[in-house]
């Protein structure tokens, strides 16, 4: 029967995160007044949006670096590839697979430099990952403000500030919609971008593929003992930048498809938040910084995005005041990351309470009768 | 000695960590197929060798080593250990090198894993081969196989009892192609006496096969039967290297020490009365039941004087430490615990220690210390946490810190006490030789006073000599302190040298309490589960 309660334990422990915020949704849904059928729109738009994104934070979890909020830079690749085909005038999908092509070097270029930095500051990752892209959205920034249209030749004048030189801030996308339109099949009343979704479950397919690799194996291995299987041989180092590196070419084209879904393009603050978004998503849906799955990226990003339309409005029609709706969205996205990784540290405490038990279990001695 | 049948010879090797010299002009050479056992008191330098010999980066860090060894007649000169196992060396350190959250077979075939080519691979590199889980198992099963031993290579190694785990880490060892030299730092510690008879037998198929094995235990008995050469190690010299043929633990002990250690005058024993009359009971056990897999107790009973040693003993897997581990709340338990005549709530670790009990575990690794703390502070720490002690109060105890002077002393005392072998009592703990570590336990729990002491294989990794001493220092923490004590031994002779009744468990019951002085055979039918029978059979 203890054993039981402490199973029970585990579960409710191990899934407080997604249960406090499954909780909050169950209340305000009703207080929002929106239908099933537009809050089922929402939420597929948003799970094809931003599932991808949250699916690149999974591997470096794996290599035992938490969640790297460095993946700001994959994004910024991504946005660098839109940005030409943009100038050169490609539409549709094929438009969009140009830009993933542009990013991808940039992409690799920048996720080694970041696995660099990680490597210096082991046990700090997530706080330096973090200090990292604000460091590299600096130069991003430089790039696109003074490089572009003066050294990198851009053509469009659409693109580039009256000076002449210079991205302009909010650029309209002429590849929008480019995947989601390719296969858009209605169920009911929702329409449903399978072209967005094939993407995604390739992404899917490539993690779990890649987490049986000997690449992968290696990544888990120095995920939980670094000491150990640096003494098997395995080079460690090396290892977590290519996780790094895999992060942030997975964010470059997570970006793209992002980008695709929302039609413009937020030269300079558009990648600034997706780290952050990504991360509440992951952990809401319940992985913690050292393990995460696919089901705890999709289930993650369905929920705190529920979240994220319920609440604005449940805000409002609880206070009459629109202002403080706009406060309560503001208030969820940062509120949720500090909360989740809270509740996180707390569970991990519990965890190692567990663990502790669990360790004396398996020091017992045993015949193994 | 033909010489080229030698594998290893180690000439004029020595070492210091920071001017303190640890080992000094160390020569022996050991024969291809052969098990060499290498003997010495705690902190003689022998893990310290073997780190040498393997190229742990730790020597290197610490200004490299002196002198010459040869490896099959050519000078090594590892930079790291994956050059020693590159080179056929194979090492179990003392502490455990396996990934928790793996499987054994993941574990065996770490970094060896058997791969699976696809296109992308060929494309992007081996690294991107698929793991070939069905091989790998089979591999890991061979070596385990190999080993004689029964375990589950799909069982994860987080879930496994200490014993499988040494088993995982040879297997992982033998495993590799062109092993030559298998290096074993104390495997049998925490092995039960049925499993280290298994890996005795393993080593001896081993070394059949062509294998060489240092071997390195403080159960001497072991080193007699299955090495052929002995090396004795004291104060970081070889003192002696003979043939084991004909040699006693006696004598091994004598070359340990330097003196010889038999003969023991035990410390004045303490007249605690122990009769029924006596109702001044500190503990009382009433039907606990404890869930610790593999030291299962389902309903044991008994209660402790005040000012006692009581010992609890029986064989491995009986569930005589699943008695200590439950009082402490480490396991699901239930059933009574009166402390004091008060209750004593079960399943909740600090209560227990807050009620005045302190606990040293047998499983040093798991529970035991903070290696990057310094000796003092490792002594220091449960005092301060659950009692507050070594705390100075000012301003009316607006402000409290640390009395540093008043830990250093109690830290002094104990090393002098227990001759914690140290530089000074600021080195780090994970500086101290194994056998020191285990010592640090036993005195952190001493500095925390309690009036009842539960502790648990308390000579575990100790070395002969020094066994002596520990049980000295429980016997007169016993009689200076008035500290009721509940020892569990699975070795009997040290039960019986300092208790005052000794409780036998068998199949998670007592079997029965004897006086420390009652017959050998009496001990030996509870022990066995047979006594019960054997009386009905003296009543016919
Ligand atoms: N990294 C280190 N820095 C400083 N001193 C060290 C270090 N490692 C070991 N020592 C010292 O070297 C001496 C020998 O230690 P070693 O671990 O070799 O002993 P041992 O013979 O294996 O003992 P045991 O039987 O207790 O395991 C000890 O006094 C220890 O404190
Ligand atoms: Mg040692």
């Amino acid at each position: 029967m203890k054993q039981k309660s402490q199973s029970v334990m585990r579960f409710l422990t191990g899934s407080a995160v997604p249960i406090l915020f499954i909780t909050i949704s169950v209340i305000a849904i009703p207080l929002s007044n929106y239908s099933g059928l537009y809050l089922a729109r929402e939420i597929v738009t948003r799970l094809c949006r931003d599932s991808f994104l949250v699916l690149s934070l999974l591997i470096p979890v794996m290599a035992g670096m938490g969640i790297n909020f460095g993946m700001t830079l994959g994004a910024m690749a991504g946005q660098i590839g839109l940005i030409f085909i943009t100038d050169w005038g490609i539409n549709g999908a094929f438009g969009l697979f140009m830009a993933a092509l542009i990013g991808t070097p940039i992409a690799i270029l920048l996720g080694y430099f970041g696995g660099i930095v990680l490597n210096r500051a082991k046990g700090r990752e997530m706080i330096t990952s973090m200090m990292l892209s604000y460091f590299v959205s600096g130069i991003y920034q430089f790039f696109m403000l003074y490089l572009c249209g003066n050294i990198i030749p851009i053509k469009s004048p659409k693109l580039l500030l009256s000076r002449g030189y210079g991205i302009r801030n909010a650029i309209t996308l002429n590849v929008a919609g480019g995947f989601d339109k390719l296969i858009r099949i209605p169920i009911g009343k929702v329409y449903v971008p399978f072209g967005t979704i094939l993407l995604i479950a390739a992404a899917c397919i490539f993690i779990m593929w890649f987490r049986r690799t000997k690449l992968g194996q290696d990544m888990r291995a120095v995920g939980q003992d670094m000491g150990v299987a640096d003494a098997s041989g395995i080079k460690v180092e090396k290892t977590r930048i290519e996780s790094i590196i895999i992060s942030t070419m997975l964010a470059c084209y997570g970006q793209i498809i992002y980008l695709q879904n929302i039609g413009t393009l937020n030269t300079y603050n558009g990648a600034d938040q997706a780290s952050l978004f990504a991360a509440a998503s992951l952990l809401v849906g319940g992985a913690t910084v050292s393990k995460a799955t696919i089901p705890n990226a999709i289930i993650g990003t369905a929920l705190f995005h529920l979240m994220f339309v319920v609440m604005p409005m449940a805000g409002k029609n609880l206070t009459g005041s629109a202002m403080l709706g706009e406060y309560f969205r503001m208030f969820i996205s940062y509120g949720v990351v500090t909360i989740a990784l809270v509740l996180h540290a707390w569970k991990r405490h519990k965890d190692k309470e567990m663990g502790r038990a669990l360790l004396r279990e398996i020091s017992s001695e045993n015949t193994g009768k | 000695m033909s010489k080229e049948n030698v594998l290893l010879s180690v000439e004029n090797v020595g070492k210091q960590f920071e001017g303190n010299r640890v080992l000094k002009n160390i020569n022996f050479s050991l024969e291809k197929g052969k098990i060499l056992g290498l003997v010495g008191e705690n902190g003689a330098g022998k893990s310290t060798l073997m780190k040498i010999i393997f190229g742990m980066n730790e020597i290197a860090d610490t200004g490299g080593y002196e002198g010459e060894i040869y490896l099959d007649g050519e000078k090594i000169n590892f930079k790291s250990p994956l050059d020693a196992l590159n080179a056929g060396i194979g090492m179990v350190h003392q502490e455990f090198s396996l990934i928790p959250g793996f499987t054994a077979y993941e574990n065996i075939l770490l970094n060896m894993e058997k791969t699976k080519p696809s296109i992308i691979s060929k494309i992007f590199g081996k690294k991107f081969e698929t793991l070939d889980r069905q091989e790998m198992k089979k591999i890991a099963k061979d070596a385990i196989d190999t080993l004689g031993v029964q375990l589950d290579e799909n069982a994860l190694v987080s879930e496994m009892p200490v014993g499988h785990k040494q088993f995982i880490e040879i297997a992982r060892e033998i495993d590799r192609e062109k092993v030559k030299l298998l290096i074993l730092d104390e495997p049998t510690a925490v092995l039960t006496e049925s499993e280290a008879e298994i890996l005795l037998k393993a080593m001896r198929k081993l070394a059949d096969s062509g294998i060489s094995i240092i071997f390195i235990s403080h159960r001497l008995r072991e080193i007699i039967e299955v090495c052929d050469t002995i090396v004795v190690l004291r104060d970081g010299v070889v003192v002696v290297e003979k043939p084991a043929e004909g040699l006693n633990v006696r004598q091994i002990a004598q070359w340990m020490v330097g003196r010889d250690v038999a003969g023991r005058k035990a410390v004045q024993v303490r007249d605690v009365d122990i009769s029924e009359s006596n109702k001044d009971v500190i503990l009382d056990v009433e039907h606990l039941w404890v869930d610790m897999p593999g030291e299962t107790v389902k309903d044991v009973s008994f209660s402790v004087k005040r000012g006692e040693i009581f010992g609890i003993g029986g064989l491995a897997g009986q569930g005589k430490l699943g008695i200590s581990n439950g009082i402490l709340g480490l396991f699901p338990a239930g059933g009574k615990v009166l402390l004091n005549g008060k209750e004593l709530p079960l399943n909740s670790t600090f209560n227990a220690l807050k009620g005045g009990i302190a606990f040293v575990s047998e499983d040093r690794r798991g529970v035991g210390l903070l290696l990057d703390e310094s000796i003092d502070w490792n002594i220091a720490f449960n005092a301060m946490q659950v009692q507050n002690r070594f705390i100075k109060k000012k301003l009316g105890g607006l402000i409290k810190w640390r009395d540093d002077k008043a830990m250093k002393e109690c830290a002094d005392k104990y090393v002098n006490a227990l001759q914690i072998k140290c530089t000074s009592t600021k080195q780090h703990a994970r500086q101290l030789s194994g056998g020191n570590q285990q010592k640090v336990c036993l005195a952190k729990a001493f500095a925390m006073e309690p009036s009842l002491l539960l502790v648990s294989e308390p000579t575990r990794g100790i070395d002969v000599g020094a066994k002596a001493l520990v049980l000295d220092s429980l016997r007169r923490h016993n009689n200076e302190n008035d500290t009721t004590i509940i020892m569990v031994s699975s070795e009997l002779e040290e039960l019986r040298s300092i208790c005052d009744r000794i409780a036998i468990v068998s199949e998670g019951k007592i079997a029965g309490i004897l006086s420390p002085d009652a017959d050998t055979a009496e001990f030996g039918l509870l022990m066995s589960g047979l006594s019960n029978l054997n009386e009905e059979g003296e009543e016919q």
